[in-house]
């Protein structure tokens, strides 16, 4: 098993303190859902570990050897990384997009052999749009455009894969579409840490949950125990009553702490 | 001649519409065609070329490396699109204003009538000597759009993605930058300010290879060639008196291509 462990971490941004003493960890074969309320620093979290942040400070290691010690393209090919919202600046065909995701394991001069292109066909048949291979990205739902973007993270074969709200603005059924590719991906090995927004799909679908809260961890540990009445009061101001339907526990937001 | 700076122009131009992810960029979007322009006055204002032959080219791309080096300064600092084109603007205006200040003061009407002709650019009278000081410098350029193609087709996906694709973007912006302020210097310098060919020559490429900004750069090269020269042989028309200048035909073609690129792609562009 690999650990992907972040230890420490400090984000300072223009004199404003972002994160602060962040410490987690996740192994492979995981689920882990990084949730919190809107500003927590999610994103600059994830963007941190992906190196993409200048003022961050902290050890991110990857089965004990230090990330800064790689180079970007070493890097690229050990954690993968799927954009919030994730543009796309030229309506490239769906084909070509996914198997920008091999780029971090060719050299500048080669152009993707036949293994790519089976690479970039399987994660495709995987995320469902491999009958999309010749369309413009322009042209896709929002399912099946985020649908491309993660064959796009998971054709790399990386053993890590950050995912950014990969769920955003998709209705119910591709919300559960993209979960279920993200939990199968967890079962068979690899390390996922991905920012949610819904505390049902947080607890339904991940290993471990991970509540930041104004730049700082107020919980970590099983989902049934981070998002405890008391986490939830405490990080979105909101109190919550619990419904349960076939052995499954909903957590329903019922009022909110005025603090105005 | 023409076939190098219609090569360089296209190759500058489609890698920089990758880099930037705007289809309306162009050499002188970034403000280095302007300021080689600017070079090249201040050299037929101060009569250099009375004291030796190459002084407008040195000077053109002089003119280059300073624009070049000004976007270095501010693009290593923060290498976002918006303040690079944002800099680039800053530049040709200042560009601008500092060529018409020199025409302004010019010395006589010959001075005046040699600078408004260089400027409106063309390959009529270039010999093999012009081409012999431009040479390396426009070699040096397209080197340095080696081994880049990748690092573009990955900025599709915005620079961030890129670099989690194992693009060190700002080596490679600053390749580009580079690789197009030399090479482009050393053009304007021979053939003055031909305008038009590097925005529209990717986006005829475009439609005949698609959109991945990585496989466009040969190609455009290529049809910024052929498209130059084409440009070349219509001015060599005779037209009832005086002389077609290339810049002014490529223009007159280019500047309606740019408004209907506009049109095409503004709702992108918001």
């Amino acid at each position: 098993m690999t650990v992907l462990s972040i230890n420490n971490l400090n984000v300072t941004l223009e004199e404003n303190r972002i994160l602060s003493d962040v410490s987690f960890e996740v192994p492979s074969g995981k689920l882990v859902g990084l949730i919190g309320p809107n500003g927590a620093g999610k994103s600059i979290l994830i963007k941190s570990i992906l190196g993409l942040i200048d003022g961050a400070s902290g050890d991110i290691s990857l089965d004990g050897k230090d990330i800064n010690s790689w180079s970007i393209k070493e890097r690229a090919q050990k954690i993968s990384y799927a954009a919030q919202g994730a543009p796309v600046h030229w309506p490239l065909t769906v084909g070509h997009l996914v198997s920008l995701g091999r780029i971090p394991h060719l050299s500048p001069w080669q152009s993707t052999s036949t293994l790519d292109q089976t690479l970039t066909l399987d994660a495709m048949k995987k995320t469902d749009v491999d009958h999309l291979v010749s369309r413009s990205t322009t042209t896709l739902s929002g399912g099946e455009r985020a649908r491309a973007m993660l064959a796009r993270a998971i054709v790399t074969g990386c053993e890590f894969l950050l995912a950014d709200e990969p769920i955003e603005a998709l209705d119910p059924y591709h919300q559960m579409k993209i979960m279920d590719i993200l939990k199968e991906l967890a079962e068979t090995g690899h390390g996922v840490l991905l920012v949610l927004h819904d505390v049902n799909f947080a607890q339904k679908y991940c290993d471990e949950l991970i509540l930041l809260n104004e730049g700082q961890i107020i919980s970590k540990g099983l989902p049934e125990d981070v998002l405890s009445d008391e986490n939830l009061l405490k990080a979105y101001q909101v109190k919550a009553t619990r419904l349960e339907k076939n052995g499954e526990v909903f957590i329903i937001p019922t009022s909110r702490i005025n603090q105005d | 001649m023409g076939l190098l700076a219609g090569a360089t122009l296209g190759l500058s131009g489609a890698s920089l519409q990758g880099m930037l992810r705007n289809p309306l960029a162009d050499p002188g979007i970034i403000g280095v065609s302007s300021m080689a322009g600017l070079g090249a006055v201040i050299a037929i204002y101060m009569g250099l070329t009375d004291l030796f032959p190459a002084a407008i080219q040195i000077m053109a791309i002089l003119g280059a490396m300073i624009a070049t080096f000004i976007l270095v300064l501010i693009a290593a600092r923060d290498s976002s699109v918006l303040t690079l084109i944002l800099a680039g603007i800053g530049i040709s205006s200042l560009a601008t204003a500092a060529i018409s200040l020199t025409m302004n003061f010019a010395p006589n009407p010959m001075t005046l009538q040699d600078m408004v002709m260089w400027m409106l650019g063309s390959l009529e009278n270039r010999t093999i000597a012009d081409i012999l000081i431009s040479l390396p410098f426009i070699l040096i350029g397209w080197a340095l759009h080696l081994g880049i193609s990748h690092g573009l087709d990955a900025c599709s996906l915005g620079d961030d993605t890129a670099r989690t694709l194992g693009i060190d973007t700002k080596k490679m912006q600053l390749k580009i930058i580079l690789g197009g302020a030399i090479s482009v210097g050393a053009v304007v310098a021979v053939c003055g300010a031909i305008g038009f060919v590097g925005l529209v020559v990717p986006h005829i490429v475009r439609r005949l290879i698609g959109y991945a900004p990585g496989k466009l750069l040969i190609p455009s090269a290529l049809m910024g060639a052929i498209l130059l020269i084409s440009a070349d042989l219509f001015t060599r028309i005779p037209f009832g008196a005086g002389q077609l200048r290339l810049g002014v035909v490529t223009a007159i073609i280019g500047a309606p291509m740019f408004l209907y690129i506009v049109y095409k792609t503004r709702r992108a562009m918001r």
